[in-house]
């Protein structure tokens, strides 16, 4: 890989030629969906009608988006879904956080029953009809906290942070214990800050995990309209109009309302609209859950 | 050969383990002061249970507790009744399981669509990640990746409406590219034809997870002794070949443990897909067990028959994770369990 001039045969040339066309390929595979959306998204809905539209729109206009941000139940769940991203996301930092740190503790007594309690979760689970039993006993259904609760605890994530907590140098918690701090102290003053890599790469994972769920919206609040996510109603919106539709989607009235009038346009208005956020925030997160992952998969 | 296996199983687990090494070694003295006493122990880690025992019982509630729910597929299962005052029923909820003809055509269909994603979605990363290190262009490298990541970022609501209007008849590339190739003159409708079903989430699958699934493999290649390469290249070997006796048994031990955890979840690989993607047109090919599941245990209140469909499902899993794992140790004297 070094040296280009050692070994520069007409088979190689040929490779190369071919290797970068396929990964251009790739890359316009990958892209073109979201293009082809975003063009119809910003084209005059009755123009749309007339097809045609690739990945520049024909008739440049905002009317689409303007049009679904009218509807209330849009705008209540883009409510919702921000509030579940934001309190998600930071009760499962801190609460994932706060158990990897005491795992990492190698004096911690409890720490091998603990580890073991958790990583079994890994490979059972209930079911859906027991998960869904337990919901209503624990009287979450038709509640915003149904979307906190049950996901607080990963124990892909906790192994994760661990596994970084275990690389920092010991040293520093044991002056700290020196002067005086308790193993709280440590953690909130000491370690977390020091986990700033990892603890991004667990941010975006809960996050992106937040933003984009949508059946514990269907299977729990699908009867409380005030908890609705956004995702749940592009999804009520996207069914409902589907060939033949599907039987399962109560849709209520709202995705029906939108389904009868939305012309293409409007759909793709809002399904950019739900992707929009994470497209703008996971570049930059990139090199943090590349470590992360490769850090995952080792330990676990 | 046998070095190039030793590099890569190695590569990934060095930084951490090694850590881990160093840091028990200075630990080491530490642990005697522990040992005085349970008592003592916990007083002095009070902090320690604090921060932990809530998270324990959290774990216990959300995962442990469901498992008791697995009583109810041995019950019929009333709602409103206590748990004494519920009448046991036996195996009869897996006898009705297993006398429905609509059972076997679930599971035919979960096993299709998991069977065609190991297959794709395990050789095609592989694939993927080994093209993408041969790239000699380090921005055009970084680029394609960003790229390839990015749908997996995507919900599969977004997704499935993506590929809905990519195959559908008015407008969608796929129809557009295959009239004005002369492929075909009538648009196919993709969507509403049962026999495409399976493709069509498989293809999805490997739309929106190929990129992501190459992380892992990126790694353990880089971790592999670039000299092996260097001395190949004396010996005259093409790329091809350093790439099938060099790079690929390199990754060889990352790519083994991957399969058999791809195939411990051969039979609950989701049902979002099927969900989104399928429509009533398709039904009898888009059904997987996990909707199965959904509709009779929960849409329509049948909890018990729906908890015995589960059970069936976790025990499949199960059987197959271990299946897998013999079949690894005979081949390789290795185990990942």
């Amino acid at each position: 890989m070094t040296n280009k001039a050692f070994n520069a045969t007409r088979s190689e040339k040929l490779f190369d030629l071919f290797n970068y066309i396929l990964m251009a390929l790739i890359v316009v595979l990958t892209l073109y969906p979201f293009l082809n959306v975003l063009a119809i998204s910003l084209n005059n809905s009755t123009d749309t009608v007339r097809g045609g539209i690739y990945i520049w729109p024909r008739q440049f206009t905002l009317e689409n988006y303007k049009t679904i941000f009218q509807y209330d139940g849009l705008l209540q769940g883009l409510q919702i879904s921000i509030l579940r991203t934001l309190v998600g996301t930071v009760l499962g930092l801190i609460c994932g956080s706060m158990l990897a740190f005491t795992l990492s503790r190698v004096e911690f007594r409890a720490r091998k029953f603990i580890s073991t309690f958790l990583a079994l979760t890994m490979y059972f689970s209930g079911g859906m009809v027991p998960v869904f039993i337990l919901m209503r006993d624990l009287h979450l259904l038709g509640s915003f906290w149904v979307y906190i609760f049950p996901g607080l605890i990963s124990a892909f994530n906790v192994f994760v942070i661990r596994s970084f907590m275990d690389g920092l140098p010991y040293a520093l918690q044991e002056s700290a214990k020196l002067d005086g701090a308790n193993d709280f102290t440590i953690y909130w003053k000491i370690i977390l800050p020091l986990c700033k890599p990892v603890l991004a790469t667990i941010a975006l994972f809960l996050a992106v995990g937040q933003w984009n769920a949508w059946f514990d919206t269907y299977l729990y609040n699908g009867g409380a309209p005030q908890w609705t996510t956004l995702q749940y109603e592009l999804m009520k919106i996207l069914q409902s109009t589907q060939q033949g539709g599907s039987s399962m989607a109560n849709s209520n009235d709202m995705a029906k309302q939108m389904a009868q009038i939305s012309p293409e346009s409007i759909k793709m208005a809002i399904t950019i609209t739900v992707t929009l956020p994470i497209l703008m925030v996971y570049p930059f997160l990139q090199k943090y859950f590349v470590g992360g992952m490769t850090l995952g998969a080792v330990k676990s | 050969m046998e070095s190039s296996t030793e590099t890569a199983s190695n590569a990934g687990a060095t930084i951490p383990e090694s850590n881990r090494g160093r840091l028990r070694k200075v630990r080491g003295p530490k642990r005697g002061r522990g040992e005085k006493g349970l008592w003592d122990s916990v007083k002095q880690q009070k902090y320690l249970y604090f921060m932990s025992i809530p998270f324990v019982i959290w774990v216990f509630v959300f995962s442990y507790l469901p498992l008791w729910g697995w009583t109810m597929a041995f019950q019929n299962y009333k709602p409103a009744k206590s748990f004494s005052d519920q009448k046991w029923v036996g195996l009869n909820n897996f006898i009705e399981l297993f006398q429905d003809e609509r059972f076997y055509l679930v599971l035919r269909n979960t096993l299709a669509m998991s069977l065609m994603g190991i297959v794709f979605g395990f050789v095609v990363p592989i694939f993927f990640a080994i093209l993408l290190n041969e790239l000699r262009g380090m921005l055009f490298k970084r680029f394609v990746q960003t790229i390839s990541y990015l749908p997996h970022f995507v919900s599969w609501v977004v997704v499935a409406g993506l590929v809905t209007k990519m195959l559908s008849i008015d407008g969608g590339i796929v129809n557009d590219l295959l009239i004005a190739l002369h492929i075909v003159d009538e648009p196919i409708q993709f969507m509403a034809k049962g026999s495409w079903f399976w493709y069509i989430v498989t293809a999805s699958d490997i739309w929106k997870e190929t990129g992501w699934n190459t992380i892992i493999y990126l790694a353990a290649i880089t971790g592999i002794d670039q000299e092996q390469y260097e001395a190949s290249r004396v010996d005259g070997a093409s790329r091809w070949r350093q790439m099938w006796h060099i790079t690929l048994p390199g990754i060889r031990s990352t790519i083994a443990v991957l399969f058999i955890m791809a195939i411990g979840h051969l039979v609950s690989n989701g049902f979002e897909k099927q969900f989104l993607l399928g429509n009533s047109l398709v039904t009898d090919y888009s059904e997987v067990l996990d909707l199965y599941a959904l509709n009779y245990g929960i849409n329509l209140g049948r909890f018990s028959y729906g908890t015995a469909i589960g059970i069936f499902n976790s025990l499949v899993s199960i059987l197959l994770l271990f299946t897998a794992n013999g079949i690894f140790k005979k081949l390789t004297k290795e185990s990942i369990m």
